[in-house]
């Protein structure tokens, strides 16, 4: 029997909610002193307005929804997913009002795009809009990929167990350190840590590549934000292709790469336990992952003979494989020629790489490679049972920072979130494919939502129909929550509705 | 053979002169500047060929070494626009959200996959023509949207004070 939500239940949710309403809100004092400092007060104004409404509606939220006690499993849940959707409208507001979005869904759109770490834009002259909102749209990637709930449980959560129960929703399931608060302030050290050498590094290269010293130090923070977190957003229109640089791609590989590794592992290198790298399952099957869909990727392209010479063809081809795999969507061709130049077979190894993704405990989305090792390790175990007599005991282990025995139960969890992945893409297509576009094209713009990478084939655009750009949305939305989270709220609200 | 008659001598008029228009209409048709969207939709027809292509100069000028990295966007989509130094060096103004940049018009040769330049899809310049000089935009401060911040700020001053009522 189902049971209606309480107003007690009510409560604790809006209370957590209001407070991490109002830590996002907080956030955007980073690009008002921004844009005081450069000389952009209109701007700062917008990000005011911005301030100003997410604190209204956290104060009242919090003060009507008052509560000292901890959010049960559910509860923690719904406030997770509620808490994405609340971002999503309060990072669209500065964006909508700097004119530079047809609308507000298409802000929302973007604003969706950064927190989820996804990348697909609909901005309108990139290249004219201020530096305090293209801080913004690189500042939300940063924000997401470390984990809105991250903030929230760093700054605010005094309850060990109201702060688990938050940091699980937002798909997050590994404590690196024994209290989910030191974890998530560790994930956060990590992540300024990398900023600051990260941004250097790419300061200094875009320095030597021709920039200015203030516009190389601008570049250099927000493409590190965009590739850290595996977002993919870029300050400039071209993206990537903007800096025409070889050095420039390779720095940023790297720090995809690094994005794309489990927060987990990072701890073990830093603590000096770097063996884990080549034994943990994630890191091997990512590197696999990495050969085997660049192999079909560089097949398709020399195939089709695109790229005449071999190292141009690893140039693009490696970098685009990369970008999607780690869910990054940094792009060194533009969108059309995805499918136009390249041959399908090409496409497809680099779709297949956006729909695997990176690790878990790490900023990027998708399947994740933990899941796809333990699947390929069960059906391993499948076979030897076959093979072996049938009184022989068959023990199948992986190594994730220990050594686990599979089980059934971790084995159903990763193939149940593998189909629910596909699903998911595959509705995305669907809904492309009624609008008509072919099938490729759909299916390609759809895993790249729904794993939220960010390539583009050329179908996301302010043009595109209302329908489609909600059905990304919703896509970047459960995608990036890993659904558990999203099957929470909607059990929520039918329990509202139908419960006694 | 010789031409004899009137008639004849208009004949090879009439062909002289329909070759010459068709002639100046093709190396016209050339000289009208290419979209950015019709190069990318067709890179492998204009690979190699020489193209016409106007368009605002935004962002940076990257000089390397005699050359120099510019991106020109013609409203569409922006494609990198490989230069010598001196060609780049009568651009004053580059787009930016506190610039208007020069509109420039370059001819040079299209690639689709560049060579000397790691695949990329660029235009090397060879001659480049100012059409329209750019100029710094000022932007007045927006009073309108202060007074709505105003407005905001005053209900989360009451929100803040009732806030501390209700508690007391």
């Amino acid at each position: 029997m189902l049971i209606k939500p309480r107003l007690d239940n009510l409560r604790i949710i809006g209370y957590y909610l209001g407070q991490i309403i109002i830590h996002i809100g907080l956030v955007m004092l980073i690009p008002i002193a921004f844009g005081f400092v450069i000389g952009e007060p209109n701007p700062a104004v917008d990000f005011f307005i911005g301030l100003e409404i997410a604190l209204i509606a956290g104060l009242v939220l919090t003060k009507l929804c008052y509560t000292q006690k901890d959010p049960s499993w559910m509860q923690g849940m719904v406030v997770v997913s509620l808490a994405w959707l609340a971002a999503m409208f309060l990072g669209a507001i500065p964006l909508y009002l700097s004119g530079h979005w047809r609308g507000f869904l298409d802000a929302c759109f973007d604003s969706m795009s950064g927190f989820a770490t996804t990348g697909l834009v609909l901005v309108q002259d990139l290249d004219h809009l201020s530096f305090t909102h293209n801080l913004w749209r690189h500042l939300i990637m940063f924000i997401g990929g470390q984990g809105i709930v991250i903030i929230a449980i760093s700054f605010f959560v005094k309850g060990l167990s109201g702060a688990l129960k938050m940091y699980v929703g937002e798909a997050r399931e590994e404590k690196i350190l024994p209290n989910v608060i030191n974890t998530a302030r560790f994930m956060w050290l990590v992540g300024v840590i990398y900023l600051v050498l990260g941004t250097l590094v790419l300061a200094g290269i875009g320095l030597a590549e021709g920039l200015g010293l203030k516009k190389a130090l601008f570049h250099g923070v927000c493409i590190f934000m965009a590739a850290f977190d595996t977002g993919g957003f870029a300050p400039n229109s071209q993206n990537v292709m903007y800096y025409h640089s070889f050095i420039f791609e390779i720095a940023t590989i790297v720090i995809m790469v690094l994005g794309a590794l489990n927060f987990h592992l990072h701890y073990h290198i830093w603590t000096g336990n770097r063996r884990e790298i080549y034994r943990n399952i994630e890191t091997v099957t990512l590197f696999v992952s990495i050969m085997v869909t660049f192999l079909v990727t560089a097949v398709g392209l020399k195939h089709s003979g695109i790229y005449p010479q071999s190292l141009v063809l690893f140039r693009k081809g490696f970098y685009q494989l990369v970008s999607g795999h780690t869910g990054t969507g940094f792009q060194t061709i533009y969108a059309r020629h995805f499918i136009a130049d390249w041959s399908s077979l090409s496409a497809v190894g680099v779709l297949c790489a956006m729909a695997l993704g990176g690790a878990v405990c790490s900023t990027t989305g998708a399947i994740k490679m933990l899941r796809i090792g333990i699947i390929f390790k069960t059906f391993v175990q499948d076979i030897k049972r076959i093979i072996l007599p049938e009184k022989a005991m068959v023990v199948q282990k992986y190594h994730h920072i220990k050594t686990v025995f599979l089980e059934d139960k971790q084995a159903r969890s990763a193939l149940l979130i593998t189909l629910a992945y596909i699903l998911l893409y595959g509705f995305g297509a669907l809904v492309g494919m009624y609008h008509g576009y072919p099938f490729l094209s759909s299916l390609f713009e759809s895993t790249s939502a729904g794993a939220n990478v960010g390539l583009s084939c050329g179908i996301t655009g302010a043009h595109m129909p209302t329908v489609l750009k909600l059905t990304y949305i919703l896509q970047m939305w459960v995608g990036r929550l890993e659904f558990i989270s999203i099957f929470t709220l909607l059990g929520f609200f039918i329990a509202a509705i139908k419960g006694k | 053979m010789m031409l004899r008659g009137p008639r004849k001598k208009a004949r090879l008029l009439f062909f002289v002169f329909t070759f010459i228009f068709f002639a100046l209409y093709c190396s016209l048709g050339h000289a009208q500047p290419v979209s950015s969207s019709h190069l990318i939709d067709n890179a492998q027809r204009y690979d190699g060929r020489s193209v016409i292509y106007s368009g605002e100069v935004i962002g940076d000028i990257m000089p390397r070494g005699e050359y120099a990295w510019v991106n020109v966007h013609d409203g569409q989509q922006a494609i990198g626009i490989w230069l010598p130094r001196k060609l780049a060096e009568t651009i004053i103004y580059t787009g930016n959200y506190k610039a208007k940049g020069d509109w420039i018009q370059i001819a040079g040769i299209f690639h689709r996959v560049c060579e000397e330049h790691g695949g990329e899809l660029d235009i090397h310049a060879t001659s480049l023509k100012k059409i329209q000089s750019g100029y710094f935009v000022s932007r007045a401060f927006n009073r309108s949207r202060m007074n709505k911040a105003v407005i905001l700020l005053a209900v989360l001053g009451c929100v803040w004070i009732l806030r501390h009522l209700i508690k007391t």
